[in-house]
């Protein structure tokens, strides 16, 4: 083999690593502008019932199956749960969540990612979980955001004494 | 299809033969190229595995100590996975485009090509997996990622991305998962590329050792001008913002964020159903006829059973009451009407003054129409130097080579030339010369057709080239569609040579030219 086919082929082969070597890692990808923060609201709640629970009547307990006497009448179906997250006065995401399932029972759940510039914000969010009504969960938090910093909003139904939306970041 | 795509590639592809030769041009090696990358990540993920830790911090610990503790061995030995993983999406998607460009994946193909597609999935889970478990922000990237694009899937009763929303979310099971998945997908990638491969009679899994050899060196190199190293350790509490992204893995994730997840289900799904589609999309009207087996002239040798590329024939024991024990059946949705089997028939004997049928047969090309063809064309052959040119459909178009002391035969595939036609033209000085052309060497449409060929005449594969044919009167030439030059270079060589030789008893000469052996 003449030493100009060794050039020719080390010249391809060193195409070949510097195609590799140059796209593994790069263009830069820029996940996120400089000076910008992620709130990422996400919560899973199971809203309440729809319909009030009611006590069933002897007779009508008797034409039950034994197993399936139960007192309590309750029906399946939940409410919508309706979702608001305001930053410095202004709506930032509003969203109606049904629930889920074939008998509209399930937990309703959220995963929002939502870029915000970095800095010191008011949020105010709000969740409302029955049918009629206000919201029953408004929090109000003031949150310094650094640049490529994530503000974590969740929200606990079951915490014994806060229940409600929780930042954290 | 449009031969426009054909030629640019085929000259792309030329360009190589003068450095490389045609034999180890590495674009006839793909597939080979992509085991041989196979087993360079497989064996520098075994010595990455022995240092590698399953814990939150011990993860991205462990493989930073592989890293600048031992950048000799841990180090290289990281970057050759990283970048023998990237060279196989490099060469498994050439593989795939040249395929498709060369209509490779309708009929009896199908199969490959569908098990194809699927391991370019398993290619990528393995190699996005793979970045995981690094943890490092390109890893929570990654991470968070995959699972945003997933929730868009309503599949999940609660969204995946909540994994990842706090730091004491991940826990060491998480990575201890994410290291059993390492493990499990390329097993599962490895008995996909042996499905994909299997139906292949002699697949070629290993490439010829320069082009190994090269093809680590040039991994060693990049390893060590370049060695592949972590972003900062993973921290759910931060975006990860500018990203050292692997595009050859990672490219559709930008996508996510730009479009929408959505939009990536609907481009990556849309492409994977239109590939798994292209058999049927793209199919031809018409189908060669397959091999048909006359058990007549068949002794059961088995000779067209090893030589078929593609396995469409099997032995199975014999139902017409003769002697012999088996009889080969063909398996019409895998044969290739290549002609091959009637090559390797030792029926196939144009010196036959009965009726001329092979124990295989191609239905629209018999052999004793070829002898008929052949003989007319025989006939035709006036002036000094005659020659038989023998010639493949796929290849270089022989028939620009007729003249008045040229004739021309082209088959479906040089394999199917048995080496008895050559005596047969030859004896009785009927041409003083044989030019047998097919396709480039290595790049064989039907895979094994040059192979047998050059072993047949070499005499080392039955059925052989008998000792009587001088080989001075022989000439091979291994030519593109496009390589019309290289042809009638090859014949204007032959037929310089066999003008200096005696016309008539070519026996003498074979008998003399085996003795001299």
């Amino acid at each position: 083999m003449k030493p100009l086919n060794y050039l020719g082929q080390g010249l391809a082969y060193t195409l070949f690593a510097v195609v590799l070597g140059y796209f593994s890692t790069s263009p830069e990808y820029l996940h996120i502008s400089p000076g910008q923060a992620l709130v990422k609201l996400s919560f899973t709640h199971a809203a309440q019932r729809k319909g009030a629970c009611r006590e069933r009547t002897g007779e009508e307990l008797a034409k039950l199956k034994p197993n399936m006497r139960v007192q309590k009448d309750c029906p399946r179906e939940r409410a919508d749960v309706v979702v608001e997250l305001e930053m410095d006065g202004k709506q930032l995401y509003h969203v109606v969540l049904p629930p889920p399932g074939l008998a509209h029972d399930g937990a309703a759940s959220i995963y929002r990612r939502l870029q915000v510039p970095a800095g010191t914000h008011r949020f105010v969010a709000r969740l409302k979980d029955k049918v009629e009504g206000d919201f029953d969960f408004v929090r109000n938090e003031t949150v310094t955001l650094a640049a490529g910093h994530v503000l974590v909003i969740d929200f606990k139904a079951d915490v014994p004494g806060a229940p409600g939306f929780m930042f954290k970041n | 299809m449009n031969n426009q795509p054909r030629n640019f590639w085929r000259r792309m592809e030329g360009l190589f033969d003068t450095p490389f030769g045609q034999a180890l041009n590495p674009w006839y090696h793909l597939g080979a190229i992509l085991y041989f990358l196979f087993w360079i990540v497989v064996v520098s993920g075994i010595y990455l595995y022995i240092f590698y830790r399953t814990g939150v911090n011990e993860a991205y610990q462990t493989v930073e100590s592989l890293t600048h503790d031992q950048p000799y061995a841990g180090g290289v030995m990281r970057s050759l996975h990283r970048y023998a993983s990237d060279g196989m999406v490099v060469a498994m998607l050439l593989h795939l485009l040249r395929n498709f460009i060369f209509g490779r994946y309708s009929g009896f193909r199908w199969f490959s090509w569908v098990t194809g597609v699927l391991l370019v999935w398993l290619v990528y889970i393995c190699g996005i997996n793979g970045y995981w478990m690094v943890w490092d922000r390109l890893a929570q990237f990654v991470a968070v990622a995959t699972t945003e694009w997933f929730d868009w899937l309503p599949l999940f009763s609660q969204p995946l991305a909540r994994n990842f929303l706090f730091q004491s979310n991940v826990s060491d099971r998480f990575i201890n998962m994410l290291s059993f998945t390492h493990i499990f997908i390329p097993l599962l990638l490895f008995l996909f590329m042996w499905v994909h491969t299997k139906r292949m009679n002699h697949a070629e899994t290993n490439p010829p050792r320069s082009l190994a050899i090269g093809t680590l060196l040039a991994l060693l190199a990049l390893s060590l001008i370049k060695p592949a190293l972590s972003h900062a350790q993973a921290d759910l509490s931060l975006v990860p913002a500018a990203l050292q992204l692997d595009w050859f893995y990672l490219a559709p994730y930008p996508l996510i964020y730009s479009w929408s997840p959505g939009a990536v289900w609907a481009l990556v799904g849309g492409a994977t159903l239109l590939l798994l589609a292209v058999p049927w999309l793209l199919k031809p009207r018409a189908r060669a006829p397959v091999a048909e087996v006359h058990l007549d002239n068949c002794n059961g040798c088995e000779r067209c059973f090893n030589d078929c590329p593609y396995s469409a024939i099997m032995m199975q024991p014999r139902n017409d009451g003769r002697q012999h024990a088996l009889q080969p059946v063909v398996d019409p949705k895998l044969c290739a009407s290549c002609g091959i089997c009637v090559g390797a028939c030792p029926s196939s004997m144009p010196f036959r003054s009965s009726e001329l049928v092979s124990g295989i047969e191609l239905p629209d090309k018999l052999l004793a129409a070829l002898r008929t063809e052949a003989d007319r064309a025989l006939d035709e052959l006036q002036g000094e130097a005659r020659v038989m040119v023998f010639g493949c459909d796929c290849a270089f178009d022989v028939r620009g080579l007729r003249s008045e002391g040229v004739a021309v035969l082209s088959l479906p595939c040089i394999g199917m030339l048995p080496p008895a036609f050559i005596d047969y033209v030859l004896r009785d000085a009927r041409a003083d010369g044989v030019l047998i052309a097919g396709c480039r060497e290595c790049d064989c449409q039907y895979r094994l057709g040059i192979h047998w060929t050059e072993q047949r005449l070499a005499r080392g594969r039955e059925p052989k080239l008998r000792q009587r044919v001088p080989l001075q009167r022989i000439e091979t030439c291994w030519a593109g569609p496009q390589d019309e030059r290289q042809a009638r270079a090859a014949l204007s060589l032959l037929r310089e040579r066999i003008a200096h030789l005696p016309r008539a008893s070519f026996a003498d000469e074979g008998e003399q030219e085996h003795e001299n052996h």
